[in-house]
């Protein structure tokens, strides 16, 4: 079944319209990698695919349902560009946060085996096991990013949608969690992943939307690389330095001098 | 015989909680009687003291608790305005029985005003374009707007008892303010028990609990309904104006302390506790102002472990 549905979908935020007339979807298994410049609406399409936000018009349908109707909070993972500066605050463990994939599925009851063994085996997943115990707040930019992917993993969910989760970290960091999400990927994991850096998208993900408030692309990632939607979405003042698809360092940033993201 | 019974229902019910009370408060009394005569310690023998203990006791428990989840959320000044409000419920009691001879007991009053006001503050930032802090203050102010207008109104003669309301006081706290405030304290306590897990996700992580289908604007209006049980449940002692130290103080004290959130949670409650207790009985021995020196003791307290833990290292 298709995972999400985007049909005509258009969104403003009072006069100001930011995603328009967009339509696509993306099947089991995606990997897809929304793109464009700071300001283009990525972030809002993605709260619109998940139904945290309503369209204006047209429809956005999860696994076959009407988005903001959707129920099965356990099949949807969400991961933002970092906690706030409160939560990291908060005296919390990584065992703690990681329970957390579980609660869409046991909000109130006793936790099973089966909870246990899934928290368990998320931490061993992304490798942060021995770190389980420490408190989120003390740990780096990309432990933290990998607390957040093992709660989805904990919550065996279909559909892991990602904001921009690098932009705290090093380019180091920042690889090896893209090489987690391919291997995620790789054995059936859907991702959504908002990103601004288009190296680093066209090299990890199977399919690219390229958004400007209206979609510019949407295809194969090595279509995107020979298309010029690229420079249509970014205008053709904007500087891109290199997207070759085989480089996804720090060098291939799009850097829009623009407002940031609403 | 039925329609007999049903009206007969809620007097019994009545009936059975009033006993369960007296026999709490009688069980209270030994308790403390016998501390009293073990320790020497006079003064826990006085009903009155025995009921400000009682008090502070609930309230270190509830006051940190639900605390732990406003403070890490920005929400600490929720329970301020609430507070205010809660004045304002004080002072339609008041009023009421003033003008109109109808006998509202002020903390139900303060109860219900701080509620209603809850449910505002959460319709303001929902439904307005109303930034949280801004939607909070024009509630506080005008909460407090209102009640010290219905006070005027009444030409100062019900204000003597203000005083006891704005400040605090050990010597108010009626046999009926206890049973009020055992059964909240024992509902929020509940209530957070039982609401633990969505109330912790929302508070770490709203977004991703709303990605995950959690409620929540009901787990948002959960906690503000919990947070007017805690501040009209500890104005009595604390006076309006100092209420919100325990849910605020003692949170941020433990946050240094504890590694995981239900372990912060604990030390939160311990700090409130021993600030609870050791400010009443500061204030008996030296003849202060209750709330005041209940605050102080907690701001001391987390003083301390700041030191401490900073030796430490």
């Amino acid at each position: 079944m298709t995972v999400v549905s985007l049909n005509d979908v258009a969104f403003s935020y009072g006069d100001v319209p930011v995603v328009d007339g967009v339509s696509l979807d993306i099947e089991p298994g995606e990997f897809l990698g929304l793109v464009g410049p700071n300001g283009s609406g990525k972030s809002t399409l993605l709260r619109l695919l998940l139904g945290l936000e309503r369209p204006d018009r047209g429809e956005a349908h999860l696994f076959g349902e009407p988005a903001h109707e959707f129920g099965d909070g356990e099949r949807i993972a969400y991961v933002a560009q970092d906690v706030t500066d409160a939560a990291r605050d908060m005296p919390i463990t990584v065992r703690e946060v990681v329970r957390m994939g579980r609660y869409p599925r046991n909000l109130f009851g006793r936790f099973s085996d089966a909870d246990r063994a899934a928290v368990d085996g998320a931490l061993d997943r992304v490798d942060i096991a021995d770190l389980a115990d420490r408190r989120v707040g003390a740990l780096s930019g990309g432990q933290r990013q990998r607390v957040f992917v093992a709660r989805a993993l904990a919550a065996e969910s279909d559909l892991l949608a990602l904001d921009e989760p690098t932009v705290a970290l090093d380019a180091e960091s920042r690889d090896s969690f893209y090489d987690l999400l391919a291997d995620l990927n790789d054995r059936g994991l859907t991702i959504v992943l908002v990103e601004h850096d288009i190296g680093v998208v066209t090299a990890r993900a199977s399919r690219i939307a390229c958004l400007n408030r209206e979609l510019y692309f949407h295809g194969d990632s090595e279509d995107f690389a020979e298309s010029d939607a690229l420079a249509a979405a970014y205008g053709a003042n904007q500087r891109v330095l290199d997207h070759s698809h085989d480089h996804h360092d720090a060098e291939a940033h799009v850097n829009p001098d623009s407002e940031a993201e609403s | 015989m039925t329609a007999a019974l049903d009206f007969l229902t809620p007097l019994l019910v009545v009936n059975t909680l009033t006993g369960l009370l007296d026999w709490f408060l009688v069980a209270v009394d030994g308790g403390f009687s016998w501390v009293a005569e073990t320790t020497g310690l006079q003064f826990l023998g006085y009903p009155y003291m025995q009921r400000a203990y009682l008090a502070v006791l609930c309230i270190g428990v509830v006051g940190p608790l639900v605390g732990s989840f406003l403070v890490y959320r920005n929400l600490s000044m929720v329970g301020d305005t609430l507070a205010h409000t809660a004045f304002a419920g004080v002072a339609v009691a008041l009023f009421l029985d003033a003008t109109l001879s109808i006998a509202v007991p002020p903390l139900l009053g303060a109860l219900v005003v701080a509620v209603i006001a809850a449910l505002l503050v959460q319709a303001l930032v929902e439904y307005t374009d109303a930034r949280s802090d801004a939607a909070l203050a024009m509630v506080l102010t005008g909460g407090f707007a209102l009640g010290s207008v219905l006070i005027s109104l009444t030409g100062g003669g019900i204000s003597v008892g203000i005083n006891q309301y704005l400040f605090g006081s050990l010597a108010t706290v009626s046999r009926a303010d206890i049973g009020l405030l055992v059964s909240m304290a024992l509902v929020v306590a509940v209530a957070v028990t039982v609401a633990y897990r969505p109330l912790v996700f929302v508070t770490f992580d709203e977004t991703a609990a709303r990605a995950s289908r959690v409620h929540v604007r009901v787990v948002n209006t959960l906690l503000s309904i919990l947070t007017a049980f805690v501040v009209v449940s500890a104005m009595r002692i604390m006076g309006v104006i100092l209420v919100a130290a325990l849910l605020v103080i003692p949170v941020v004290t433990a946050s240094r302390l504890g590694r995981s959130f239900k372990q912060s949670i604990w030390y939160g409650i311990v700090a409130g506790e021993f600030a609870g207790i050791a400010g009443v009985t500061l204030a008996y021995q030296f003849g202060l102002a209750a709330g005041g020196s209940i605050v102080l003791v907690a701001i001391g307290g987390f003083v301390a472990v700041a030191v401490g833990l900073r030796v430490a290292q």
